[in-house]
C-alpha cells in the first residue's frame, strides 16, 4: 500500500491491555488481552480472528470505549479536529462527542428503546440529540428507508418498534443504523451471525462501500467466506493473549 | 461565557450532616447542558440528600453549588438570596418529586397546575396559559379533556405526567429528578421513561435522576454516579459504569440486579 503522508492511520493502539478483577470472587483477575499493537488506515478492513475467548469483542469494547483499558492507549483521529484523542484517557464528554461523530459500532444484540419504531431508530444517528427541524428528519428518514429496502425490511415493520422483531430482523436494524452515517472508525461484532445468504452479501456491499467513503473497518467475521471477502488484513488475536502466569 | 466552553452546573465538595452521622461526605461533579447525569446507590447512600443540597433545598454544612444562569453569568446557588433562588427554581430548573403529591397542587386543576409557573412569570392572558397548559398536557401524553380535573382525580401515571408537565413549561435547562418513575406499576414506569428519554433528548434538557434503579440510569442517563456511604465511589459513561464495573460495591450492584 503506499501511504501518502496525509495518510495518517485512523486508529492507532499501542500496548492495550485489559483484565477484569472480580472484587466479589475473592479479587480473582482474568486477563483477557495484551499488549495489543496495531494500526488502522483508512480504508482498510481489519478482521479480528481467533478461537471464542481471544478478546475479539472485548477489543472492539475497549476501542469504543465500553470497557476501560488496564493500561496502553488507543489514538483515534477525530473527524472534527486534527489532534488525536485516546479514548483510555478522554473524559465523559469527549467519548460521548467521538461516539456521536467518529466510531460507529454494531453490536451483536440490538438494544431496543420501547416505543420508537424502526425507521426512527435507524434515523437517529443522522439526528443528533435536539429536535431536527424538519428538512434534516426528511433526509435521515429518506437515508433509513434506503437502508431499510437494502437489508429487505418489510415496509409494514418500518413503523413497528424493534422489540418484537425476530433475532435477524434486529440485527438488520442494527446494521441499518450503524451505517447510515459514515463514520471514520466503523466497529462490527459478527455482523452477519444471524442473516440470510442474501442479506448477508448486502452487509458485505455495505462494508465496500464505507471502505470505499474513507472508513477504517475493524471487524469480527464469524463466517469464513464473509472473512475472505471483506477482510483486507487479519490480525491474529492469538499474539495478544496474556501469557499464563503473567499479569 | 457560552454553554459550550464551561459546564452548566459545577458541584464542589458538598457535605452534609445529620447530627454526628454524615450523610453526604464531599461530593463534587460537574454538568454540561443537555447531559443527563444518573446518581445512584441504594437507600441511605445519601444520593436524596445530595440532591437536595445541589437543588437548593436544603442548606449543605460545605461546599459550593454554581450555575451557570441565561443572562447573569455564574452564580453561586447558596450564596443567593431566597427570592432569587425562588425564581431561579421556578424558571431555568425544574424539580420532579418522587411522590407527584409533593410537586402538585391537589386541589386546582390540572391546567392551573401547569399554568402557574406561566403567571409566576408575569403571565397574566387566560387564554394564552390555558392553551401553553393543553399544549404541554399533549406533550406528556394526557388527555387534554381532563385540563379542568384536579389531580386528585388521577391515576400514579397520570399524576407523574402532570408534574412533569407543570415542571417543563417554562422550558427550563436543568431539572432535578428524584425516583421518578419508583411506586408506578411496571408498564406506567416503561411510558414514563420513554417520555423522559425522549422529552430530555428533544429539549436538550440537562438532568440529575436519583435512581436506585440500573435500568433507569441505563435508558436515562449518559453519565453515572455510583453513592454509597456519603461518597462517590465511581463515575464514567453509564454503559462502562454498568458493563465493566470498577468498583467492588459498583460490582455488587450490577450483579445484584435480577435478568428477566
Amino acid at each position: 500500500m503506499n501511504h501518502a503522508e496525509t495518510l495518517l492511520p485512523a486508529l492507532r493502539v499501542a500496548g492495550l491491555s485489559k483484565r477484569f478483577t472480580l472484587h466479589n470472587q475473592g479479587g480473582v483477575e482474568l486477563p483477557v488481552l495484551e499488549g495489543v499493537t496495531l494500526d488502522a488506515f483508512r480504508g482498510e478492513c481489519l478482521a479480528l480472528d481467533g478461537p471464542s475467548g481471544a478478546g475479539k469483542s472485548t477489543l472492539l469494547k475497549l476501542i469504543y470505549a465500553n470497557y476501560r483499558a488496564s493500561a496502553g492507549s488507543i489514538r483515534v483521529r477525530r473527524t472534527s479536529a486534527a489532534a488525536e484523542v485516546d479514548v483510555t484517557t478522554a473524559d465523559p464528554r469527549t467519548l460521548l462527542a467521538l461516539r456521536r461523530d467518529t466510531i460507529g459500532y454494531v453490536s451483536q444484540f440490538l438494544r431496543t428503546v420501547p416505543r420508537v419504531g424502526a425507521l426512527d431508530v435507524v434515523a437517529e444517528p443522522l439526528l443528533g440529540t435536539a429536535d431536527a427541524d424538519t428538512s434534516a428528519l426528511r433526509d435521515a428518514h429518506r437515508k433509513a428507508q434506503e437502508l431499510l429496502l437494502r437489508l429487505r425490511i418489510p415496509q409494514r415493520l418500518w413503523h413497528v418498534p424493534p422489540a418484537t422483531f425476530s433475532g435477524g430482523e434486529q440485527q438488520r436494524i442494527n446494521i441499518a443504523r450503524s451505517f447510515i452515517r459514515s463514520w471514520p472508525v466503523l466497529l462490527l461484532d459478527e455482523p452477519t451471525a444471524s442473516l440470510d445468504a442474501d442479506n448477508c452479501s448486502t452487509v458485505v456491499s455495505l462494508i465496500d462501500e464505507a471502505r470505499a467513503r474513507g472508513a477504517a473497518v475493524i471487524g469480527i467475521f464469524h463466517d469464513a467466506r464473509v472473512r475472505e471477502r471483506v477482510a483486507t488484513r487479519v490480525i491474529d488475536m492469538e499474539r495478544f493473549q496474556p501469557r499464563p502466569g503473567s499479569r | 461565557m457560552s454553554e459550550d466552553t464551561q459546564p452548566i452546573l459545577r458541584v464542589e465538595g458538598i457535605v452534609k450532616h445529620y447530627g454526628s452521622r454524615v450523610a453526604v461526605d464531599g461530593v463534587s461533579f460537574e454538568l454540561w447542558a443537555g447531559e443527563v447525569l444518573a446518581i445512584v446507590g441504594e437507600s441511605g447512600s445519601g444520593k436524596t440528600t445530595l440532591l437536595n443540597a445541589v437543588a437548593a433545598r436544603a442548606r449543605p454544612d460545605g461546599g459550593r453549588v454554581s450555575f451557570l444562569t441565561r443572562h447573569e453569568g455564574v452564580v453561586d446557588v447558596h450564596a443567593m438570596s431566597e427570592a432569587q433562588r425562588r425564581l431561579l427554581a421556578r424558571t431555568d430548573w425544574g424539580y420532579v418529586h418522587q411522590d407527584a403529591v409533593q410537586g402538585l397542587r391537589m386541589n386546582v386543576s390540572a391546567g392551573a397546575n401547569v399554568g402557574e409557573r406561566l403567571m409566576a412569570l408575569g403571565e397574566r392572558h387566560y387564554g394564552r396559559i390555558r392553551n401553553e397548559a393543553a399544549s404541554w398536557l399533549e406533550r406528556v401524553e394526557m388527555d387534554v379533556t381532563r385540563i379542568d380535573d384536579t389531580p386528585a382525580t388521577f391515576s400514579g401515571g397520570m399524576r407523574q405526567r402532570l408534574q412533569i408537565a407543570r415542571n417543563l413549561v417554562t422550558r427550563p435547562r436543568l431539572v432535578f429528578m428524584d425516583e421518578p418513575t419508583s411506586g408506578l406499576d411496571v408498564s406506567v414506569q416503561a411510558k414514563l421513561l420513554d417520555l423522559l428519554r425522549s422529552l430530555t433528548r428533544g429539549l436538550s434538557l440537562a438532568a440529575i435522576v436519583v435512581t436506585h434503579d440500573l435500568a433507569v440510569a441505563r435508558l436515562l442517563a449518559h453519565r453515572m454516579v455510583v453513592m454509597k456511604d456519603g461518597r462517590v465511589v465511581e463515575t464514567g459513561l453509564t454503559d462502562q459504569v454498568l458493563d465493566d464495573p470498577q468498583h467492588p460495591y459498583t460490582q455488587l450492584l450490577v450483579s445484584s440486579v435480577l435478568q428477566p
